[in-house]
């Protein structure tokens, strides 16, 4: 039974990194770019987060409802102001800029939040749990595994239902033939990045809420979040589902075994799906 | 015209003057240990060994096209080598360097061989995940104390050798001599390298590797094997950064999973010298590391906006000045230190021509 609780907690751990994926899969779907500052955007909007809930004395749902717009206007404008500039055939540029602003970030960060781990208060959420047969399981882990649910298909939807989908598919195609097309890339560009920083706020909120985290937390959400990406297939959204769930019981089933195995077994999975199977479970762009 | 010959240089005046310059500036390093302070022999020993990382990560990233965000595997991995060889099999530690540049080469072959699956941009992140799996596993290896780390033995670090010949030659305490052997080796290592990068890009194999960076199907419609390339610089960078990380930490004496496989130290901090300085060229690191140094010794009491600072200006740099401080100096002068481009001269009627 030990063992059936394991997975199934790995399953909504799998959630958590779904969600940190989802965003670094858009954006590179797109544009073709990895942001290397991902994951400390995610510890941005975490602080940020945060900061509303003690400011506005809000709940830490309401207060990542007040982020959201200012995390997409923070991803407009990073991209219009920055990344555009660096987008091209030339993959250096761009990841080194990113590199940079992670590095950035982080000790931004710190100056104005101190290296102390901290959590954003989720009040009886925190401890509430639903039982099921013999096996409890967190609400917050279960929501967290909703959301990442939710968002994939809003993200389907949104691509393949919308005239910005169509738009958002014509840019990654070509972006030359879109623009005769009257779409701006640049333009696109930019609201594709917001929108990603608006799934980076929904796994803020549930990074925040589940455990502490501190401003050099980014990198390894960084990591999980690209593992879960090329274990699903670029360019699936559904893989990257898929992706997150296989990182997230890989751990669980290794701290299981061992408590100091978790992070390391989550990697050992990774590679060996790269081992197996190179361009992921479910590819579906070839670049 | 008849009679005029023409030969095939890379020689400039400037070139020349650099190669004095350099020769000169090499006799004062090694002669400075009888002269310098104990604290300007160890902030050489940092600018040396940074310099000798940013020159490998250089040819990975700027010649190779292979940006890797995970050199810190072979920093770590070759210092827990020279740390887990000298407590385990009692070699000494300056025998322990070349074994930690064979171990770092061994690892980089599994390592390219997942890296490589991934293209392009995701590569980067490919050898950071392979860095934190060296990194976790070392940390689980108990002989070289984990995940709290260790220190160099007694008897390794005080009979290491040359140590009793430098405490006797220059008169100094064993702690000092330590330095100074250290310094040295750094020295060795970081002229080994840019002679040694310097010899390659000079040879065919090297035209080959600058041909890979200034176009790829270019380059590979005239037959360069583009993969073959990738290996071969994959496994010499690592070969390098492996010693030079059991440098870094002989001299330290100390090692822990989060000092050696740090991702800032021994990868951020790389990375934006050789941007800063000017990627893509031999010059450019050498002007980096100087730039950091400089920061770091001005901005040293701002903790955290150092950083910023560095990350800032190195951002800056990409998003204008896409070549690097070097880059503005060479386009504006055409100045070259270290030429490797190749040109005609005529000789034979008096005064060169010089064909570029």
């Amino acid at each position: 039974m030990i063992w059936v609780d394991t997975v199934l907690q790995g399953v909504l751990l799998g959630g958590l990194y779904a969600l940190f994926a989802l965003g670094l899969s858009l954006v590179f779907g797109i544009m073709r770019l990895v942001n290397l500052a991902h994951g400390d955007l995610i510890v941005l909007a975490a602080y940020l987060i945060l900061v509303l809930t003690t400011l506005l004395d809000l709940g830490p749902f309401m207060a990542a409802l007040v982020a959201l717009p200012v995390m997409f206007a923070v991803g407009w404008t990073l991209q219009r102001l920055v990344l555009n500039r660096v987008l091209g055939t030339d993959i250096l540029p761009p990841l080194l800029v990113t590199f940079g602003l992670s590095v950035v970030l982080q000790n931004a960060l710190q100056e104005g939040f101190s290296a102390d781990s901290r959590r954003i208060p989720a009040g009886w959420l925190e401890t509430a749990s639903v039982p099921i047969g013999p096996i409890s399981l967190g609400v917050m882990p279960l929501l967290t595994f909703a959301s990442a649910i939710l968002v994939t298909l809003a993200l389907q939807w949104l691509f393949y239902r919308t005239a910005l989908g169509r738009a958002f598919r014509a840019t990654s195609d070509d972006p030359a033939t879109a623009s005769l097309m009257g779409v701006k890339p640049d333009a696109i560009f930019a609201k594709a990045t917001g929108i990603a920083m608006i799934v980076v706020t929904i796994a803020a909120l549930y990074l925040g809420t589940r455990a502490n985290f501190d401003p050099t937390t980014g990198p390894a959400r960084l990591i999980y979040a690209f593992e879960a990406v090329i274990i699903g297939g670029l360019g699936s959204l559904w893989g990257t589902l898929a992706g997150g769930i296989i990182i997230g019981v890989a751990q669980t089933v290794g701290a299981q075994i061992n408590p100091e195995w978790q992070i390391l077994a989550g990697h050992i999975a990774f590679l060996a799906v790269l081992l197996i199977r190179p361009r992921g479970l479910f590819p579906r762009a070839f670049d | 015209m008849a009679g005029a010959s023409y030969t095939v240089t890379t020689r400039t005046r400037a070139s020349q003057i650099a190669a004095l310059v350099a020769a000169i500036l090499l006799i004062v390093a090694i002669a400075l240990p009888t002269f310098a302070s104990r604290s300007l022999i160890q902030d050489m020993f940092f600018i040396l060994t940074m310099l000798t990382l940013a020159q490998f990560w250089n040819l990975l990233a700027g010649y190779g096209g292979l940006v890797s965000v995970g050199q810190q595997a072979f920093v770590g991995f070759g210092a827990y080598m020279l740390f887990g060889s000298a407590i385990l099999w009692g070699v000494d530690p300056v025998a322990g360097l070349l074994l930690a540049g064979v171990f770092a080469l061994v690892l980089a072959v599994p390592t390219a061989f997942f890296a490589f699956r991934l293209q392009g941009p995701y590569f980067a992140i490919g050898t950071w995940v392979v860095a934190e799996v060296v990194r976790l596993s070392v940390a689980q290896w108990k002989a070289v104390g984990g995940g709290t780390g260790t220190s160099l033995p007694r008897d390794a670090r005080d009979l290491m050798w040359g140590v009793q010949w430098i405490e006797r030659t220059l008169d100094l305490r064993a702690s000092a001599a330590r330095d100074v052997l250290a310094y040295w080796l750094a020295l060795a290592l970081a002229v080994a390298t840019i002679g040694g990068i310097y010899w390659f890009l000079r040879t065919k194999r090297g035209l080959a590797l600058a041909a890979l960076r200034d176009n790829v199907q270019a380059a590979r419609s005239v037959g360069v094997d583009s993969d073959r390339m990738r290996w071969i610089v994959f496994l010499v960078a690592a070969f390098g950064t492996g010693i030079a990380g059991g440098l870094i930490f002989l001299q330290n004496g100390r090692i822990s999973p989060d000092s050696a496989f740090s991702v800032i130290d021994w990868t951020a901090f790389v990375i934006f010298i050789v941007v800063i300085g000017g990627i893509g060229t031999i010059e450019g690191p050498i002007i980096g590391v100087l730039v950091f140094f400089a920061l770091q010794t001005l901005l040293a009491d701002f903790g955290s906006w150092y950083l910023m600072v560095l990350g800032g200006l190195g951002i800056a740099v990409m998003l204008f000045a896409p070549g690097g401080l070097w880059g503005l100096v060479s386009d504006k002068t055409g100045l070259r230190l270290f030429p490797i481009q190749r040109r005609l001269e005529r000789r034979g009627d008096g005064s060169p021509d010089e064909i570029e």
